[in-house]
């Protein structure tokens, strides 16, 4: 047993050097704000995006050191600040969606906060002062263009033309269970055609030959058209900022755009409530709010900001979107998935 | 001993079993109720059903395929075939994530199988089981058949059977341990898969793992997940046992057969192996190669210029270059942590016990092999429940890629441990040496010859590891396989052509680097002859990374 001790005891210093090696990189990265700064912990969503020269130009002027932790998309950061109710790592969070904060509201995972740098463009939007909003974004059906021209083809108008035999199988849309737009698009249809109403629709796209794709990227660059992929299909669920890529040579269906907004909060039990308050007012900053469509693809939340040349072109934010209600979709979100997804299933037999 | 025995508790029986009471125990207490309610839905059993079917399919097709192959690539001697086992070793070690990329990259619109129609369809996600699999066939039965004592055989055709019948009634049959080990091993890998079912298959068709990915991703249904992940394991355990049945049985005589140049007879073997080489597993690579030199309508090396970037918009900061650096040395601190964990594991099992040290060697060997069979979303969120509050996740990410390693880091070992001459250690032992010189010079230089091939695969599960490290890595520090994904998930022509381009160097650099450690693990082969059991083979080739 002797030779085992040594070995164990040879093990554990090469563990522990193992593990100083981890946290010295650690802290290498966390370094560069130095000093005994207080920090503010952030929990983002994975496409959370802010430019170097603004969160420096925060840190000075707040005093903290801002680290942001980004587990996965809109979703993920919803589940994980549930599940750390009870013992919250984090001060604030950024990157809610309005398909789901209500649920986290009601579990009361936020703090009230009701910023003074909210515009008044986003002063609908925050549930009753928990939560503020950021930006928004919206989802729609976009066309291609040259596709409809080539084939002589009259594009279509609204979700009633969409489940035609004729459209529905040029339509790629995204798994709902799955994927942040493909929800945004079924409660699109949940809105447009009511509650009794959607599933029969649905019948009637999946039969017409409407294509499901688990994610958004396999629906866009391989099965659309009018994207790298040069796929099959001509109409697809994408954004209303897509077609900003492509200079016009897509554009998106106003009458199926779906509101996504995006929420920042102050979370409840936070170590750091004051950072977190100033962590919200600083995206509603002129700065970080000019700074969203380049580095997160959405629109600010407050209207006063000038989009992006391009964007004002091909891809202005479409006039009057469906903005569902959070607390409908809170309540039966889980529901309408679970009916969908029996309702797929069954077509593919 | 109680250094891996405390860090398997810590690192993953907590946090597995957190996550498992957290489903269970419902407002009123312990709730084992909802077995009975999720049992008792049709679709529970659909997916159970299509989890088996498809494990099955892949199974069955890594095998059909795969022992010809193992007789084409190790007995035959051919022009290029050295190079076609060099090609048949690559694609297990790839990283799920690159795989689907390639899958969709061949089957869907433009690529050269878009005729086959099998875009997004189950037999897509077969195809790309046997894809990873066939190598596992080919290595486990090709070392044994490599070893098989030829005269059975040509006894067998003197005494005038056909070599039809001889194949059947001499040579088979004595192959049937290595084919049973390697059969249930893929069966295994296929019925846990994640990342190529997501990526290839309909949506809605799940598998017990996606459905597990679903239910606490999209539902936060924890009572639901961890009921499936309870079934999940029970399916994986049977699966777990038969290998071990089948394995133990395997007789250790063995002579090293000399390839032979091919005849006539060996033709249809080695044309079914070339066309599989070629067909199935070189043009998913070739199809994305191509797609990562492709920018648009140009091709050129764009796509690997903006690896340096961090693309456009929504990519949170972190280039692919920098990714990638991450990745390795992430990598190296899970390797060092495997080692230092398997290394002692690996000496404690390999050693011959009985009664009930022997007991203890099977609960030990249970206790490492249960990572392959917990599912990558159950242990990514137990680590976030349990360890959260404890460990920077810094830490975390290359402690769970530790774990998940470990399987296969201690199955290289234990094999080559286990070939030494318990003599040569009581030999040392009485002419004085100490213990851990013993240990040193005796189990040393053998251990030396496994380290190779387990650094290599600690190595190349690190770097491919998705399903725990999405769960947990920071935004600064994320991996290359997790930015892939993010890449291919937005909006931008650059974002896709750069996961393309990030996909080809992550398969180069984790093929390379298998390859290197192989390399080195065959020089010292030379100088050291042993002979492995099928077993050690089958495991040689274990876990990849989910």
């Amino acid at each position: 047993m002797k030779q085992q001790k040594i070995a164990a005891a040879a093990v554990a210093a090469l563990a522990l050097g193992g593990l100083a090696a981890c946290s010295d990189s650690g802290d290498a990265s966390d370094g560069a704000s130095g000093g005994k700064q207080e920090s503010v912990t952030v929990l983002v969503h994975d496409s959370f995006n802010v430019p170097q020269d603004l969160i420096d130009k925060f840190e000075k002027e707040s005093g903290y050191s801002l680290t942001t932790t980004a587990p996965g998309d809109a979703g993920v950061v919803v589940n994980q600040l549930i599940l750390a109710q009870d013992n919250p790592t984090v001060d604030a969070v950024y990157g809610v969606e309005n398909f789901s904060v209500q649920k986290a509201v009601d579990a009361g995972v936020f703090a009230p906060y009701t910023s003074d740098a909210l515009p008044a463009s986003g002063a609908d939007y925050t549930l009753d002062g928990a939560v503020t909003p950021i930006d928004q974004g919206d989802v729609c059906v976009n066309v291609d263009h040259a596709w409809f021209k080539d084939q002589g083809v009259a594009e279509p108008a609204s979700f009633e033309d969409l489940a035609k035999p004729e459209y529905a199988k040029l339509l790629v849309v995204e798994d709902p269970a799955a994927s942040s737009p493909g929800l945004a698009f079924l409660v699109g249809t949940i809105e447009a055609m009511g509650e009794d109403g959607y599933q029969d629709y649905w019948q009637s796209l999946l039969d017409g030959g409407t294509k499901v794709d688990s994610g958004w990227s396999d629906a866009y660059y391989t099965d659309f058209s009018g994207a790298d992929g040069k796929g099959e299909f001509p109409l697809v669920v994408s954004y209303a900022s897509s077609p900003a890529e492509t200079a016009g040579a897509t554009g998106s269906l106003d009458n199926t755009c779906v509101r996504q907004i995006e929420y920042a909060g102050v979370v409840e039990g936070a170590s750091n409530p004051e950072g977190a308050q100033a962590f919200i007012d600083f995206m509603l900053s002129d700065e970080v709010q000019a700074s969203i469509p380049g580095e997160m693809y959405m629109y600010p939340i407050n209207d006063q900001i000038n989009l992006p040349d391009e964007w004002a072109k091909y891809a202005a934010a479409p006039a009057d979107p469906i903005i569902a209600d959070p607390a409908v979709v809170a309540e039966n979100r889980d529901t309408w998935i679970k009916d969908w997804t029996a309702l797929y299933e069954e077509s593919g037999k | 001993m109680a250094l891996p025995v405390a860090f398997l508790g810590v690192f993953f029986v907590w946090p597995v079993v957190a996550m498992l009471v957290r489903g269970f125990v419902g407002e009123t207490g312990l709730d084992f109720g909802g077995f009975a309610e999720v049992l008792g839905q049709g679709r529970t059993w659909r997916i159970i059903w299509q989890t088996l079917w498809m494990a099955l399919a892949g199974t069955a097709g890594s095998v059909i395929l795969g022992v010809p192959g193992a007789y084409a690539l190790y007995r035959c001697s051919f022009p290029g075939s050295r190079a076609l086992r060099a090609v048949a070793s690559v694609p297990f070690v790839l990283p799920s994530v690159v795989v689907g990329v390639a899958f969709r990259a061949l089957l869907g619109k433009g690529g050269a199988y878009e005729v086959l129609g099998l875009d997004g369809t189950t037999t897509a996600v077969v195809c790309a089981m046997v894809f990873f699999n066939f190598s596992v066939v080919v290595r486990t039965v090709g070392t044994m058949w490599a070893g098989l004592d030829p005269r059975a055989e040509e006894a067998a055709r003197t005494l005038g059977a056909s070599p039809a019948r001889a194949l059947l009634t001499v040579t088979l049959p004595a192959l049937r341990p290595a084919i049973g080990a390697a059969a249930s091993l893929v069966f295994l890998f296929c019925s846990t898969a994640y990342g190529i079912v997501q990526t290839l298959g309909r949506p809605g068709y799940g598998t017990l793992e996606s459905e597990i990915w679903v239910q606490t991703t999209t539902f936060l249904d924890l009572r639901t997940a961890a009921m499936l992940s309870c079934l999940q394991f029970v399916i994986v355990a049977l699966a777990l046992a038969l290998s071990n049945k089948m394995s133990n049985d395997v007789a250790l005589r063995m002579n090293a057969a000399v390839p032979r140049r091919v005849g006539r007879a060996d033709v249809p073997a080695v044309a079914l192996t070339v066309a599989v080489v070629v067909f199935l597993l070189l043009a998913p690579m070739a199809s994305l190669a191509a797609r990562a030199f492709r920018h648009g309508d140009v091709w050129g090396l764009e796509n690997f210029r903006l690896l340096a970037t961090s693309g456009q918009g929504f990519t949170g900061g972190v280039s692919p270059v920098q990714a990638l650096w991450t990745s390795v040395q992430i990598g190296l601190q899970a390797t060092v942590i495997a080692l230092v964990i398997g290394i002692p594991v690996a000496i404690v099992l390999s050693r011959r016990t009985r009664g009930a040290a022997r007991t203890g060697q099977r609960l030990l060997d249970g206790l490492v092999m249960l990572p392959l069979g917990v599912s990558a979303v159950t242990v990514g969120f137990g680590f976030f429940i349990s360890l959260r509050n404890m460990l920077p996740n810094e830490v975390m990410v290359p402690l769970v890629q530790a774990v998940i390693a470990l399987p296969l880091v201690v199955r290289s070992l234990v094999p080559v441990l286990r070939a030494i001459n318990p003599r040569l250690r009581e030999a040392a032992a009485t002419l004085g040496a100490s213990p851990l010189r013993v240990l040193l010079t005796v189990d040393g230089p053998f251990m030396a010859r496994g380290l190779g091939l387990a650094t290599g695969f600690a190595f190349a599960i690190s770097l491919g590891e998705f399903g725990a490290t999405s769960f947990l890595a920071t935004a600064d520090r994320t991996t290359l396989p997790v930015l892939i994904a993010k890449l291919l998930g937005r909006p931008g022509a650059d974002n896709y052509g750069m996961a393309m381009a990030a996909s080809l160097i992550l398969a180069i650099v984790t093929a390379g680097v298998m390859a290197l450690c192989e390399s080195s693990a065959k020089t010292q082969d030379v100088a050291a002859p042993a002979t492995p059991s099928p077993m050690a083979q089958t495991l040689r080739v274990s876990p990849r990374p989910t």
